[in-house]
């Protein structure tokens, strides 16, 4: 059982972040921050293709944190590939030692770099959740057994902030009674509200990590609304459009974020976006005040 | 041209479904027809005629447009079904034949265009027409996507609204969490089709069991099958 998976069952506050492979080869970068943010969190989000545009893949990131130590949770969304091709990923993926996965449908072609793409989705989350709980069973969606089967900890994402929110829980049970153990959420940034939702969902028997971003600047937080399901609420906005200093001023509310939800939340999951070198000084304030 | 009996079953099908079709640029078909300097055309007096791009009118400004473009338009006719191969064995066959050109344009679907290329099949064809979906039509010139033809159909259990050609995922288990004021992310201008589906499940007052049960993965072998058959067969 992955150290993630551990934690989750003792139902400690987990600490995960997230890591953009690069376009391209060059993993230097990607690297250092893994190694800045490796050591304080509880596993290492790293994404597929996301925004659908074209990435270093996320096995190959997931195998290099691993090999440093850092625990990797492998992206999968299941726009780009079969049911075929994500099966054996997903096999590919257990052999080179990473077990945590989180499952996506992931973003529309649309709304990336490739807009003449096809998009696959020729299986949903759901039945990608299903596989692997298969797979695990020693056996794949065709019915044909397996020699030596795989063992995951799985995760899925839901939205807390979208309407009908009826409709995303029916998705999250759905999402837990296909084999999901843990969820992320798309960032939020109004607690209370969240609150609401972490009490609604209690009684799913699942580790919940609500999504935190780190505001940087206006031109972000416009970046950020404009987003499929990112709402930012007024007054957050406004504390970063009357700040001398945005970034800072991003940082001191990405760190009251994830101590009001230390209070009663699962954990976090951190999506700093290409800012993790700030990772380190949010944990700090968001430990120390 | 023919007045048979799947005109008026058409007819009586008025705005419901029918296969959607676009005119290709003009200057992309006189490309594709450099080489050939007499051509035929061919119409299509049912969906294409309904879309304004295939029938009678719509092939005499293909011939206009082609003889100032210089070639030699040796004939043309509007089939009534060029899908069906009794009706272009019936009426195509002799009168391409008889006006001897080079080259057949193709005022019709992909179904059109290769029924009647098992007719004629020593002929060129090129079409003029790209299919783009089967639409339901609102009014002329407003059509919705809605049927996909998967083979599978869903409608049953989601208050007859399509998630596999409504959904910009083709999703069927349920949404993504993409969707921002009940739009899609893909499009914003698009209505998400689970939200919709939702909704109309929550009037209809029934059981959501689309939404509790864990659906399956789409067969996608009984379509792969269905259109080996009509092959084999020459029809469903």
């Amino acid at each position: 059982m992955s150290k993630l998976c551990q934690k989750l069952k003792r139902n400690e506050f987990v600490i995960t972040a997230e890591l953009f492979p690069p376009k391209g080869t060059d993993i230097g970068n990607l690297m250092r921050r893994a190694e800045m943010i490796g050591p304080l969190v509880d596993g290492i989000n790293v994404t597929d293709n996301q925004r659908a545009s074209m990435r270093l893949g996320s096995i190959a990131v997931c195998r290099l944190l691993h090999e440093k130590g850092f625990p990797p949770i492998l992206q999968m969304t299941c726009r780009d590939r079969n049911r075929i091709a994500l099966q054996s990923d997903l096999l590919s993926a257990a052999v080179l030692g990473i077990e945590n996965i989180l499952v996506l449908s992931g973003d529309h072609p649309n709304i990336g770099e490739y807009k003449e793409a096809k998009g696959v989705y020729d299986i949903d989350p759901v039945q990608l959740l299903t596989a692997a709980r298969m797979l695990e069973a020693g056996v794949d969606l065709a019915g044909k057994k397996l020699k030596g089967s795989p063992s995951f900890c799985l995760g899925a994402v839901v939205n807390p902030t979208a309407m009908p929110l009826e409709l995303q829980i029916l998705m999250m049970e759905k999402k837990v009674k296909a084999g999901a153990e843990f969820f992320q959420t798309q960032t939020i940034f109004d607690v209370a509200r969240y609150r609401q939702f972490h009490d609604r969902v209690r009684g799913f028997g699942v580790r919940v990590l609500p999504g935190v971003t780190l505001l940087k600047s206006m031109e972000f937080v416009k970046f950020l609304s404009s987003l499929p399901g990112v709402t930012i609420p007024e007054t957050v906005v406004k504390r970063i459009a009357g700040a001398a200093d945005p970034l800072e001023e991003g940082i001191r509310i990405c760190a009251e974020t994830i101590r009001e939800l230390r209070t009663f939340a699962d954990g976090v999951h951190i999506m700093a976006i290409g800012m993790e070198e700030h990772i380190p000084r949010i944990l700090a304030a968001a430990n120390n005040s | 041209m023919g007045q048979g009996g799947l005109k008026t079953s058409r007819e009586n099908d008025d705005g419901v479904k029918m296969i959607i079709t676009v005119a290709k640029p003009f200057s992309e078909l006189l490309k594709n027809l450099e080489r050939h300097h007499s051509v035929f055309i061919v119409g299509c007096a049912a969906c294409a005629t309904k879309c304004q791009t295939g029938g009678d009118e719509a092939v005499k400004r293909m011939i206009g447009e082609l003889q100032t473009a210089g070639k030699d338009v040796r004939g043309s006719v509007v089939l009534d079904t060029p899908c069906d191969m009794r009706i272009v064995k019936r009426d195509l066959g002799r009168s391409v034949e008889a006006g001897g050109a080079d080259a057949l344009v193709i005022l019709a679907c992909g179904a059109g265009v290769q029924a009647i290329e098992k007719v004629l099949d020593h002929k060129l064809l090129y079409p003029a027409l790209d299919p783009v979906f089967i639409g339901t039509t609102e009014r002329i010139g407003i059509y919705h996507g809605y049927c996909g033809a998967c083979g599978e159909c869903l409608l049953d259990k989601t208050g007859g609204i399509c998630p596999i050609s409504r959904c910009a995922k083709g999703l069927v288990n349920g949404p993504c969490g993409g969707v921002v004021d009940g739009k899609c992310e893909a499009d914003s201008t698009r209505d998400c089709a689970w939200v919709l589906i939702f909704n109309k499940l929550e009037k209809l007052g029934g059981e959501k069991t689309i939404l509790r049960e864990l659906i399956k993965p789409r067969s996608r072998a009984k379509r792969h099958i269905l259109s080996k058959t009509d092959r084999e067969r020459g029809h469903p």
